[in-house]
């Protein structure tokens, strides 16, 4: 199996997420698109941990998942506050510090 | 290998999807494709601990918050294609663009070699090798991560947490309060009138009718009469007229069977 295909798809796929939360208006659309690039890296990894023959990339990206699920989560409950007092889940319409 | 080209496609496919799907619940679907394939692409690349741990943590926890949040969010809270700042979208598709091109001709001029595999470190199995360097090299970062855990609970039970304003309601208030509406605006004391329960009818969709045949507007769910979905008193008596043959003026009420 070769390397390169593998990391030319993580590539793809953290570009997307990239573009994603350049474009998209609701949070919880931004906030999977995170996810998709932290999934992009984590695949880079794993495949560098084959390349190389040892698992410290495995680690690193068990690390990362550890570090995303501790994220989701605080990160979806200030998106459930801001939706409460706001009633919107667009972040166009946090823009208070802006003024 | 094979794995890969056929996954791959599918992969970028969602991923795209990602940025096009105009509802939120759809992101999140493809998000789960996306997450999957990747879980078979670990698979593939002899990481079965991560396989394993990409389904349970991000399939089956990550999503599942993302949707229950969507849930609470309201699932109808689609994208505004209004453009705040003139010429976004077009300029970050161009960099991302120009990001997603710099990536893969950097990647395309580095030789990465043969890949050694991981047949001597996953010597003993995947888990036993993934836990021997977790627990000696990486024990330190290992503990620090139950702080980080706990951290981010506290934190998403503080961000949760919301402070009552007001006294609880008890239900003599609450029923103080009806009498009190009852008093000011005539409102009926009373729970809502339930459906009809007819001999060929007994759906939710049915309303009761009231005594002079008419339907009793309170007995059927708000949402069925938004959607239209709610059978009127007439075409019941329809339907019975064309069951029995009869042709009897007095429907409707004629043939109710106990309105529950």
């Amino acid at each position: 199996m070769e390397v390169a295909p593998f990391i030319v798809l993580s590539a793809i796929l953290f570009t997307i997420g990239c573009v994603g939360v350049l474009t998209r208006r609701n949070a919880i659309v931004v906030f999977m698109c995170i996810e998709l690039m932290l999934n992009a890296s984590n695949l880079a990894l794993i495949t560098f941990s084959r390349a190389n023959g040892n698992l410290e990339g495995q680690i690193a990206a068990f690390f990362v998942m550890v570090v995303a699920a501790a994220e989701v989560v605080v990160g979806l409950a200030i998106i459930m506050t801001i939706f409460r007092t706001r009633r919107s889940a667009s972040v166009d319409d946090a823009s208070l510090l802006k003024y | 290998m094979i794995a890969f080209w056929i996954l791959a496609p599918i992969m970028v496919a969602a991923a795209l999807g990602l940025l096009f799907a105009r509802k939120a619940v759809h992101a999140a679907l493809l998000l789960a494709v996306v997450m999957i394939s990747l879980a078979i692409l670990y698979a593939v690349q002899d990481a079965p601990f991560l396989f394993a741990v990409q389904i349970i943590v991000y399939t089956g926890a990550i999503l599942m918050l993302f949707l229950f949040v969507l849930m609470l969010v309201g699932v109808d809270s689609s994208d505004s294609v209004v453009e705040t700042i003139k010429g976004q979208r077009v300029a970050s598709i161009l960099v991302g663009l120009g990001f997603g091109l710099l990536l893969v001709i950097g990647i395309a001029q580095v030789s990465f070699g043969t890949a050694v595999g991981l047949d001597g470190a996953n010597d003993g199995g995947n888990v036993p090798a993934v836990a021997r360097v977790l627990f000696t090299r990486y024990v330190f970062a290992f503990e620090v991560t139950s702080a980080l855990l706990i951290t981010a609970a506290l934190g998403a039970m503080v961000l949760a947490h919301r402070e009552r304003l007001t006294p609880k309601l008890t239900q003599g208030d609450l029923a103080a309060q009806r009498m009190r509406d009852y008093a000011a605006s005539g409102k009926h004391p009373g729970p809502l009138p339930p459906p009809g329960v007819f001999a060929r009818h007994n759906a939710v969709d049915t309303p009761a009718l009231l005594p002079d045949g008419t339907a009793a507007p309170g007995s059927i769910s708000r949402v069925l009469a938004a959607r239209g979905t709610v059978k009127s008193a007439p075409e019941i008596a329809d339907d019975i007229k064309a069951l029995t043959g009869e042709d009897s003026t007095s429907t409707g009420a004629a043939h109710t069977e106990g309105e529950a």
